[in-house]
C-alpha cells in the first residue's frame, strides 16, 4: 500500500447552532477503506459534506486527493464518487436517463461495468425510479457512483436499510473496487459489523468529536474482556487502565481498551482466579468507548 | 482456490485468526503442499471479503509461527517443511489435549483420570473394545 493521503483533515471545526463538529483530524491512505461509526448525529455525515467540500468548514486544513478543499474542490470532485441517503433521484426518470446523464458529466464513465452493476444489483434500466424499492433507489445510487470509477468513494450508509441479499451485494461490489489498489473507500455505518469485517481502520466519532481513528487490527488487540472469580470477603483487584468493571457475586467482569499480556498474571497475584481473557467485537468496544466518553465528559 | 475462504459469522475469535485457521487447514489437507504460493494479500482479502489489514496480520502471524515464508517481491509461500501437514494435525490435536487438560486441572483432576476418562469415552463411542485393557 502506498502511503499516500487520499484524504487528510487536519484540525476542522464547524459550529452549528445546537452542534459542533470539534477539531475533527482523519487521515486515510490511498487504497484503504476506512469504516466511519458513531451515533445518530454524531456528525458523520457533517464530516463527509465537509470533505466533499458541501459544508464549508470554520476552521482547519482539509485536503482530498491531493487537492485542497475547498479552494481545489471542483478538481477533486471529478475524482470523489459521494453517495448518502439524503440525495434523491428524479421519480419520474427512469435509471437509463440517470446514467445518460452521470455519463455526459463524466468522461470516465465505465458503460460496461455500469451494465454488468445493472445486473448484478437485479435493477431494471427502462423503470421510473417511482417504481424502485427503497433497496432498488439505494443500489441505483450506488451503481451511478460506482461506474465512474472515482478514485475516492464517500458513502453515507450504504447498507441502512438493505436486506440481507442486497446488503451482501453491495459489500462485494466494494471489495470488489478494492483489488485496485489506487481506490479508496471511506463509508460510515451502523452496523459495526460490515466494520469490522470490511474496513482496514476505524474511526469513532461522537458528539461531534473524533474519539479515536486507527487501523483495525492494533485497535481490536487493544481490547479484552476479563473473567475472573475472586475469593468470598477479599476486595476486587485493581488494575491501572481499566474501562469498566462489573461485578455478580463473587465474578467480574473487567474491560480494558489498554491490555497488556501481563494484565491476567496481575490479578492473579492479588487473588483472583481467571476465568477466561476474552476478545471484543467492535460493537461492544464501540458502546464500551461511547459510555466511557460521555461518563469523561460528564465528570 | 481462493473462492471458498468463508468466514463464520457467528464465530467469536477474531478474523484474522479464522484465516489463519483456513490456511492452516489446507495446509493439513495438503491442498496446499510445502512450496506452494498463496494469494497475494489483497487477493485473499477480496475473495474472503474480509480487509487488507486483516489478511496482512493472519501472513504475518503465519509467518511468526514458520508456516509461510514471505519473499520481498515475490509473494508468500508455503515453507518447505517435510511433513508440514501432519504437523499442523498434530498441533491442533495437541491443542485440544491441552484444554482438556487445563479444565480437568481446574476441576481437581489428575491426568490419571483424565487418561481413563479418554478410554472410557472410546469405548462408549465403540472407538475401542473395552474388553482389552
Amino acid at each position: 500500500m502506498s502511503n499516500q493521503l487520499a484524504i487528510s483533515m487536519d484540525g476542522v471545526s464547524k459550529q452549528y447552532s445546537h452542534f459542533r463538529l470539534d477539531d475533527v483530524s482523519i487521515q486515510l491512505e490511498e487504497g484503504g477503506i476506512m469504516g466511519f461509526i458513531g451515533p445518530n448525529g454524531a456528525g458523520k455525515s457533517t464530516t463527509m459534506r465537509v470533505i466533499m467540500g458541501l459544508v464549508l468548514a470554520d476552521s482547519g486544513e482539509i485536503n482530498v486527493l491531493g487537492h485542497a478543499i475547498p479552494d481545489d474542490q471542483a478538481r477533486a470532485k471529478m475524482s470523489i464518487g459521494f453517495a448518502s441517503e439524503d440525495m434523491n433521484l428524479y421519480p419520474t426518470a427512469t435509471l437509463q436517463w440517470h446514467m445518460d446523464f452521470v455519463r455526459s458529466i463524466f468522461p470516465s464513465w465505465d458503460q460496461q461495468y455500469a451494465d454488468a452493476l445493472v445486473k448484478r444489483f437485479d435493477l431494471h434500466h427502462d423503470l421510473k425510479i417511482k417504481g424502485f424499492s427503497h433497496g432498488q433507489k439505494v443500489k441505483a445510487q450506488l451503481l451511478l457512483v460506482l461506474a465512474r470509477r472515482p478514485r475516492l468513494l464517500l458513502l453515507d450508509e450504504p447498507t441502512t436499510g438493505l436486506d440481507p441479499v442486497a446488503r451482501r451485494e453491495v459489500l462485494d461490489e466494494l471489495m470488489e473496487v478494492l483489488a485496485d489498489e489506487e481506490r479508496t473507500i471511506l463509508f460510515s455505518s451502523h452496523n459495526t459489523k460490515d466494520v469490522e469485517q470490511l474496513s482496514d481502520s476505524i474511526t469513532f466519532i461522537d458528539r461531534g468529536c473524533v474519539i479515536e481513528s486507527q487501523d483495525k487490527e492494533s485497535y481490536l488487540e487493544r481490547w479484552r474482556r476479563i473473567r475472573f472469580e475472586v475469593p468470598e470477603g477479599s476486595r476486587t483487584p485493581t488494575l491501572p487502565g481499566v474501562d469498566s468493571v462489573q461485578k455478580a457475586g463473587r465474578l467480574v467482569s473487567m474491560t480494558t481498551g489498554n491490555f497488556e499480556p501481563d494484565m491476567p498474571a496481575i490479578l492473579q497475584d492479588q487473588g483472583a482466579v481467571i476465568h477466561g481473557v476474552e476478545n471484543m467485537t467492535l460493537e461492544e468496544i464501540f458502546v464500551a468507548e461511547v459510555m466511557s466518553s460521555r461518563q469523561g465528559e460528564a465528570a | 482456490m481462493t473462492e471458498e475462504f468463508i468466514l463464520s459469522q457467528s464465530d467469536g475469535r477474531p478474523m484474522y485468526l479464522q484465516i489463519m485457521d483456513q490456511i492452516k487447514l489446507r495446509i493439513t489437507v495438503e491442498d496446499w503442499n510445502p512450496g506452494f504460493k498463496l494469494p497475494s494479500i489483497r487477493e485473499l482479502a477480496i475473495a474472503a471479503k474480509v480487509s487488507v489489514i486483516t489478511v496482512k496480520r493472519a501472513y504475518q502471524e503465519l509467518e511468526g509461527e514458520g508456516i509461510i515464508i514471505t519473499r520481498q517481491g515475490k509473494g508468500s509461500f508455503v515453507a518447505e517443511i517435510d511433513g508440514l501437514g501432519r504437523q499442523l494435525r498434530e498441533d491442533e490435536l495437541d491443542g485440544y489435549l491441552v484444554q482438556a487438560l487445563e479444565v480437568a486441572e481446574s476441576l481437581g483432576l489428575d491426568i490419571g483420570t483424565v487418561r481413563e476418562r479418554l478410554y472410557e469415552i472410546a469405548v462408549d463411542l465403540g472407538k475401542m473394545n473395552g474388553d482389552e485393557t
